[in-house]
């Protein structure tokens, strides 16, 4: 046993595997306590994009440091979109006649100054409609100003006259330390589109589903291992009514199987574990193809028979001269139907079946509720990527792992 | 002669075999959902409740379904009905696309599905036994880090690659359509513009199945490959002084074979993982009526369509066996002996 243990870690795949695996598992029990609170807390309005987020009030009465860096152009490249350019370009072209490559466009600086020189609200716009002469003409005021960087005054309301104070002059040389300000909260994640922090919500949907995958492992690896057990080790009739039924759902895909019974199972009942439960319950064909094949071959080893001449019993001669002989084959296809089990959730959520509770977020369910929102057509990368990389990565680790050992158990395998 | 007649027993008794598979796949198609605590007309009825009903009222509503769906009647007679129903391709008329056919339907988004799927599987197939075989005789580059990237790839699930995909090209490169089966101005005609969208409209959710079916493909034929490399026919072989390029080809059509068992074992898996992907493309396939029905709980919709990619299987996995059954020399020689 530590000899295997000890072949098994030399093997690298196992081992980048186990490494992977390990650390997706560790995130999922280690963060919740570094970061504690309620994973599906809604802290923002909407589905922000990756940062920190530093409370704007705070920065005002922060302590200021002056710095004297040249700004204007990174705030313009900040200020002034592609599209306000693109039209800007295009202004300029058809009303003014300036050829396209006369436009200082990398330089916004340039740009803007360029802008200001040429555009002219009363020369003649031919087919633009109202609202787009308005919007030049709000881009141009917006222009006029942007390059002014005089000092931003801070005022507050006298309560009993109602006049405003000035209480605080912020120049554009003057900044603050992240670390000064209290309120802050680092998004690494961004939210989703419920106002959730997404990695916090991330490591707990990633808890979750591998719960619920060794659920559907263990359950379609004990229908399996018996009904591999009986079949191999009985033959006879038993084998063939079993293997019959084997073959059948071998064909039949499972994957049908589970939507029609995750439908027929009422709404409010099907929680994480019911669909576990389900997908278990469906998907032990393999394991039991694979046990039997090994106990057939088993079945006629002396040491077996000379167990059943010495009278033990049947349960006995399983545990004690077969059992540890398939040890290994029944890890490593637990080991699939982990994975398997975690991606089957997964589709079953995108379909609208997966379990069907707010409480907890699975990773199916994560992918569930960005594709409702739109993330992918709204460029909200953060809500789904991360999602996505993380189901890639727990099957990826267990298959990696399965190859592993499958490698150390059949050495034919070996290169 | 005596070939013929052998390789007819053969796939008689595939055949055989298929159709006692169907019986038994329609018969928990229509057997699971009536197994569930609690009756489907519930769930179904359930639009046409509203909360301020009295007792009776609900009762009405209820037994109309219940009359509507034949479910008063006894299951043996509900079953045989249901069967013959779904021989003439009746499946009923769809709740939420009413008055449209469910058979209407289903036909048109199997269409889809068929020439998406059919494809990319097989380019898929064919793209990973290439890489194995190559990365199994070249090493180097291939096995090192073309293969183990395939492999990584082929691990993200269907519907991710498919929005790892739209994502990449749709949103932020612009060069794909975000979705759908062709232009939303377009009406399906023989026009050239329509194929040309039709083509456009394909080439994400085709290679996003093609990528992912690569790896799994692959490193099955490379560890093949590997072990028939190193089969004592191979250095036999090489006494004999056969030429190289002779030799890897009998290790290549070898190797080849387990892999035809290994694409039957795991179609379903694959047909059922790209179906969910189709979503994410609204590409109007299986999966996409799927969705829809779901979401409107249109439950003979459902219904209709587990059992119809469920035929699907079954037919790929019998067309896949047949073939296997035509290449496999073993085979060919058994029905010879006969």
């Amino acid at each position: 046993m530590k000899n295997q243990l000890k072949q098994v870690f030399h093997s690298p795949r196992f081992v980048i595997g186990f490494v992977i695996f390990v650390f997706m598992l560790g995130m999922a029990v280690l963060y919740p306590l570094l970061v504690p609170g309620d994973p599906l807390e809604m802290v923002a309005s909407s589905s922000y994009p990756p940062g920190t987020y530093i409370s704007l009030a705070d920065t005002l009465e922060s302590k200021q440091y002056g710095l004297d860096l040249d700004i204007t152009a990174t705030r313009l490249n900040k200020l002034i979109s592609q599209e306000d350019k693109d039209a800007m370009v295009l202004w300029l072209t058809k009303y003014r006649g300036i050829a396209e490559e006369d436009i200082p466009v990398e330089d916004s600086v340039e740009m803007v100054h360029f802008w200001n020189e040429h555009y002219d609200p009363e020369v003649e716009q031919k087919g633009l409609t109202n609202a787009k002469r308005q919007y030049y003409r709000r881009l141009a005021s917006r222009m006029a100003t942007i390059l002014e960087t005089k000092d931003i005054i801070i005022a507050t309301k006298n309560p009993e006259t109602g006049a405003l104070e000035e209480s605080n002059t912020i120049s554009f040389n003057t900044y603050t330390n992240v670390k000064d300000i209290a309120s802050r909260r680092n998004f690494v994640l961004g939210t989703d589109n419920f106002g959730r922090d997404v990695l916090k919500e991330l490591t707990h949907a990633v808890g979750t589903s591998l719960k619920m995958g060794l659920l559907a492992g263990v359950i379609a690896t004990l229908i399996g291992l018996t009904l591999g057990l009986l079949s191999g080790y009985l033959g006879g009739l038993v084998d063939d009514i079993i293997m019959f039924v084997t073959n059948l759902f071998t064909v039949i895909p499972s994957f049908v199987l589970i939507i029609l019974i995750s439908f027929s199972v009422s709404q409010s009942a099907r929680g994480v574990m019911l669909v576990g439960v389900i997908i278990g319950l469906t998907s032990w064909t393999w394991t039991t193809r694979s046990v039997r094949s090994q106990v057939i071959s088993l079945r006629n080893r002396d040491h077996v028979n000379l167990s059943k001449l010495s009278g033990h019993s049947l349960p006995r001669i399983i545990v004690q001269d077969i059992l540890p002989y398939i040890a290994s084959y029944v890890v490593m296809a637990l080991i699939l139907q982990i994975s398997s089990a975690i991606l089957a959730e997964a589709q079953l959520s995108m379909l609208g079946l997966g379990p069907s509770t707010t409480k907890v977020a699975t990773l199916g369910l994560m992918m569930n509720w960005a594709m409702t929102a739109q993330a992918p057509l709204a460029g909200r990368w953060w809500a789904f990527l991360p999602i996505i990389l993380s189901i890639a990565l727990i099957t990826f680790s267990l298959n990696l792992m399965n190859t592993g050992l499958d490698q150390v158990f059949n050495p034919q395998l070996r290169d | 002669m005596t070939l013929l007649k052998g390789y007819k027993k053969y796939y008689l008794q595939k055949i055989g075999w298929y159709l006692i598979t169907l019986v038994v796949a329609v018969f928990l198609n229509f057997m699971l959902p009536r197994l569930m605590p609690g009756n489907p007309v519930d769930a179904i009825a359930q639009g046409s409740i509203s909360p301020g009903m009295d007792a009776t009222a609900v009762k009405k509503v209820l037994d109309d379904y219940s009359a509507r769906f034949g479910l008063d009647q006894p299951l043996y007679v509900q079953f045989f009905t249901f069967v013959k129903n779904a021989l003439r391709g009746d499946f009923g008329i769809s709740f939420s696309n009413y008055p449209r056919e469910i058979s209407d339907i289903i036909a048109s988004s199997m269409g889809w599905t068929i020439c998406l799927q059919l494809p990319a599987i097989l380019v898929g197939w064919i793209l990973g036994n290439l890489l194995g075989a190559v990365a199994a005789y070249m090493k180097g580059v291939f096995d090192k880090a073309i293969l183990p990237a395939f492999l990584f790839i082929g691990n993200i699930p269907a519907f991710g690659m498919a929005t790892v995909l739209l994502l990449i090209f749709a949103i932020y490169l612009k060069v794909a359509p975000v979705g759908g089966g062709y232009g939303y101005e377009l009406i399906p005609n023989m026009s050239w513009e329509f194929f040309q969208s039709l083509f456009v409209h394909y080439q994400l959710p085709f290679w996003s199945i093609v990528l992912i079916t690569i790896g799994g493909q692959a490193i099955g034929m490379r560890s093949m490959s590997i072990y028939e490399l190193n089969a004592d026919y191979v250095k036999y072989s090489r006494f004999l002084g056969i030429k190289d390029r002779k030799i890897v080809g009998y290790v290549f059509r070898n190797a080849m074979l387990p892999q035809v068992t290994g694409l039957a074992l795991s179609l379903g898996t694959m047909i059922g993982g790209n179906i969910v992907a189709e979503t994410i493309f609204n590409y109007p396939g299986i999966g996409s009526t799927m969705l829809s029905a779901i979401s409107n709980r249109d439950y003979p919709l459902i219904s209709a369509s587990t059992l119809m990619i469920t035929i699907m299987v079954l037919i790929a996995n019998l067309a896949v066996e047949i073939i296997y059954g035509l290449i496999d020399p073993r085979i060919k020689a058994a029905q010879q002996d006969s």
